[in-house]
């Protein structure tokens, strides 16, 4: 496992010695991360148009300069305390594969850089843990990295 | 090679795809009883002007191919054949490996040669082999015409007019005689059709001299009689001497292009005729036109020409027949009708993409100046109206450039059918109307496949075998009958059969069997026939190279839902079945109706709505638990409380002035729709919600409004379709 997550973040967004630079936010009390590749921008809260049938963690659509945009919210997608949307809110826009979607975060709070040994996969744990890749200890807190992919929701998902 | 050899290249191959539009049309009609010979003319040019092409290209295989098969197509122009129904079909055949021919060059794939062998070796049991001229032609096809038309920029064949003759450079001639028996004797008298299809004698005699040195005479021959003058045009009559060790068939290719159109003699004696050695008396022009004697019609600027009598030719195809060569070429290809040019769809697309920032630009900006509670006869509101007004005008012509008429997806058809047939031994007969109903592009070019999946089950399963119909006294050949319409703002595709139409029975115990439908399901007929769309469903008791997996239908009803569009099953037991398409006319912007309810703002396509209604709260009528319906003129329509359905809110009681929209999601079927309040009807561009996010049950899109949010535009047959709430519907929702 430590050495898939190696060779998957050599691969991408490399600083000079080797580290990978995350954008970390916060949700409720917590820390996650995700890597900077893959955040194409990062948006104030607006308001959303539901979708109908949509699972209760898609919050709906927005308007992303004449795209529509899917805006997810990690809180409820990870399982955390649900909170109503505020203006303080943030929508990270991240690119996954061929999908473009935002994460309606509570605050981003900074740019990190680790280098691969720093990272721990996740211990075994419940079905939610799914949604985290690996941790690492920053300064006595603890930051969670996310898997893009599993966040968003699958086409079954979807339908269902 | 270089790009702009890349650029000829491409633009030969749009140009082989009319030609092999207009070639397949021409076959269709000879096969539907056309024994025109204008109609074989504009089948062997087609064939000829890629033969044309392909050659000057080194395209080896579609030459020789594209020859084979115009000489077949020329033995029937001249009488030799005449084409029955196998040579017919042969003829199509060939038109399909043509076709992929093309494709494979274009795309440098390898092309069946086996097949394209065959097809050759078919047609050349039609031509005999004594016929000197094509069996000589036939062994080397090497062409000399294309060589030369590269170097003067100006394509045999190609109709259009000539370009200013360069001075007469022919290569120094030997005139002294050769040897007798190296000596090929060559008699040629253009006809006005050589001129009108702008073919340049003095090219052709270039060639020739590259043989061997050359002896050319220029005689005039005025015409005798009308019927003369009409198919001679000028009577100008070269007679060459070649000293040559080349064959007679050397010669021969050097006319390819212009056989047909002229008289040609190639002979290694010396003909009766031989010409004199004057220099020719001027004024062997005649224009075609004018029915006047030679020395009437005599140009004057051809007055002075004995000095050079070998330019004559140039004016006289050049400047007379000009007029002529035009409507010649308008009669061949009737595409070049009217001017056209080639754009890029790319470059068409990003003009759409425009159009629909503008229209939602155009929206905001009226929202800010209703804000702005400016006087609604101010400048400014009557420069809005204007502005609105063009915006509409702008955005219908760019989708009009996007129109296409769907003839050449039916023409894509046609060949399917000939193959599914043959494929399992029915004789097919396809009939298309309404070819020329125009439908978007894009549309177009995404219909092709589940079309096909269409054709190719109504040809399979459709359509009975031979001895069945037979049995049940119906003509042997089947008939699938394609037709394309315009209805109400929409655009049906119509795929029919006159087979014996679903078995209701089978197709519910497969599903029953394969699990889709519970075995007690009490399911209509329309139900039934819904079935088949269901994923994993097969019909075919034996699976057949054709269809029959089970993938299909499910796939085409995907397709067409992707493109926005509708597809529907009418089946009569015995008579046979038909499948709707109904597609939306544009894919970029529609005509909405902006409604909000549980404060939500959503978008209804206008062509949906029948009616609107305010309601009082005694016009709705409990009948089942949650179930109400309204009644309208005597009539009682069921009444779908559109928050609900969509989740947004519970059941509510009614409230006084709720607003219920009729829509009529099937021919005499009206659906109620409840909503809080409509705000407006405007256009609204349509933004895709499937490739972001994933199809949403009774969604059909996203639209952005003036305010910058998006609002949903709603499919309601699919809303309704959902809200039925029966067996099937569930299923299906769980199947897509």
């Amino acid at each position: 496992m430590t050495s898939q997550i190696e060779r998957e973040i050599g691969s991408q967004g490399e600083t000079g010695s080797g580290h990978t630079e995350y954008l970390s936010f916060r949700i409720g009390d917590s820390e996650y991360s995700v890597e900077i590749m893959s955040v194409r921008e990062i948006r104030g809260w607006t308001r959303t148009t539901s979708l109908p049938h949509a699972p209760h963690f898609v919050r709906g659509v927005i308007n992303l300069r004449g795209t529509v945009l899917p805006v997810v919210d990690l809180a409820l997608r990870l399982g955390l305390d649900a909170s109503e949307p505020e203006d303080r809110n943030v929508i990270i826009v991240v690119d996954v594969g061929s999908r473009v979607m935002g994460l309606r975060v509570d605050a981003v709070s900074d740019i990190l850089s680790f280098s691969p040994d720093q990272l721990q996969p996740p211990p075994e744990m419940t079905s939610k843990s799914r949604f985290v890749r690996a941790l690492t200890i920053l300064d006595d807190r603890m930051v969670r990295l996310l898997d893009l992919e599993a966040v968003l929701p699958s086409n079954e998902e979807i339908a269902a | 090679m270089s790009d702009p050899m890349q650029e000829i290249m491409a633009s030969f191959f749009v140009e082989c795809e009319e030609l092999h539009e207009a070639l397949v049309d021409a076959l269709q009609s000879m096969a539907d009883g056309d024994s025109d010979v204008e109609t074989i003319n504009v089948a062997f040019r087609a064939v000829h002007s890629i033969k044309g092409g392909a050659g000057a290209f080194g395209l080896d295989a579609l030459v020789d191919f594209s020859h084979q098969f115009e000489t077949v197509m020329d033995a029937c122009r001249s009488g030799d054949l005449t084409p029955d129904d196998k040579l017919n079909s042969l003829f199509l055949r060939c038109a399909d490996m043509l076709f992929d021919l093309i494709r494979c060059s274009r795309d440098g794939e390898e092309a069946d040669t086996a097949t394209s062998q065959g097809l050759i070796d078919e047609l050349a049991t039609y031509v005999s082999h004594d016929d000197a001229e094509n069996g000589a032609a036939e062994e080397e096809i090497d062409f000399q015409p294309m060589t030369l038309s590269l170097d003067d920029l100006a394509p045999p064949a190609d109709g259009d007019a000539l370009p200013d003759l360069p001075p007469l450079d022919l290569p120094p001639l030997d005139l002294e005689p050769a040897a007798a028996d190296d000596t090929l004797y060559v008699e040629f008298r253009p006809d006005r059709e050589l001129y009108e299809s702008g073919n340049e004698p003095l090219f052709l005699l270039k060639t020739l001299a590259d043989l061997g040195p050359c002896d050319i005479h220029l005689e005039h021959r005025p015409p005798t009689g009308y019927d003369d003058l009409k198919k001679l045009g000028g009577g100008l009559h070269w007679t060459v001497k070649i000293s040559t060790e080349s064959p007679p068939s050397a010669v021969h290719e050097i006319f390819e292009f212009a056989e047909g159109l002229c008289l040609l003699n190639v002979s290694t004696s010396a003909p009766e005729t031989a010409a004199s050695d004057r220099p020719i008396a001027p004024a062997p022009v005649v224009e075609p036109e004018t029915a006047a004697p030679p020395a009437v019609a005599e140009p004057p600027t051809l007055t002075n020409a004995p000095d050079t009598p070998k330019e004559q030719p140039a004016p006289a195809a050049a400047t007379p027949p000009a007029k002529k060569t035009e409507t010649g070429a308008a009669k061949t290809t009737a595409t070049k009708a009217t001017p056209t040019v080639r754009v890029d769809l790319e470059r068409i697309e990003r003009l759409v993409n425009l159009v629909g920032e503008l229209v939602i630009n155009q929206a905001m900006l009226s929202q800010s100046i209703t804000q702005e509670n400016i006087a609604p006869n101010s400048p400014v509101s009557t420069g809005l109206d204007e502005f609105m007004q063009l915006t509409r005008n702008i955005q219908e012509s760019v989708m009009m450039i996007r129109a296409q008429p769907v003839k050449s997806l039916f023409q894509r058809m046609s060949r399917i059918v000939r193959e599914a047939s043959a494929a399992v031994n029915k004789t097919v007969k396809l009939t298309t109307e309404g070819d020329t109903t125009e439908i978007d592009k894009t549309a177009i070019e995404r219909l092709a496949d589940p079309l096909t999946h269409m054709i190719r089950n109504a040809v399979d399963h459709g359509l009975e075998s031979t001895e069945t119909r037979l049995q049940n006294g119906k003509p042997k050949q089947g008939e699938i009958r394609l037709s394309a319409a315009h209805r109400s703002g929409r655009v049906v595709i119509e795929v029919s059969d006159d087979g014996a139409g679903i078995n209701r029975e089978k197709v519910r115990s497969i599903a029953v069997s394969k699990g889709l439908i519970p075995e007690d399901a009490n399911l209509s007929d329309t139900e039934i026939d819904q079935l088949l769309f269901l994923p994993g469903f097969s019909t075919a008791t034996e699976v057949s190279a054709l269809s029959g997996r089970g993938v299909g239908m499910d796939v085409v009803k995907t397709q067409i839902t992707s493109l926005g569009g509708r597809v529907t099953i009418e089946s009569n037991p015995g008579v046979g079945t038909t499948f709707a398409i109904s597609l939306p006319l544009t894919l970029a912007v529609l005509d909405g109706m902006v409604i909000t309810v549980a404060s939500e703002t959503l978008v209804i396509p206008l062509n949906a709505i029948v009616e609107t209604l305010s309601l009082s709260s005694e016009d709705l009528r409990q009948v089942g638990p949650g179930q109400k319906v309204l009644s309208v003129r005597d009539q009682f329509v069921p009444v779908l409380d559109l928050g609900v359905e969509l989740g947004y809110r519970a059941q509510a009681p009614l409230k006084d002035g709720t607003i219920a929209l009729l829509i009529s999601p099937e021919e005499g079927q009206l659906v109620a729709l409840l909503v809080d309040t409509i705000v407006d009807q405007r256009q609204v561009v349509i933004k895709g919600l499937q490739e972001s996010y994933g199809r949403v049950p009774g969604v059909a899109a996203a639209t952005i409004l003036g305010d910058g949010q998006i609002a949903l535009i709603l499919d309601p047959n699919d809303l309704v379709q959902n809200a039925a709430g029966d067996e099937l519907s569930k299923l299906q929702r769980k199947a897509s």
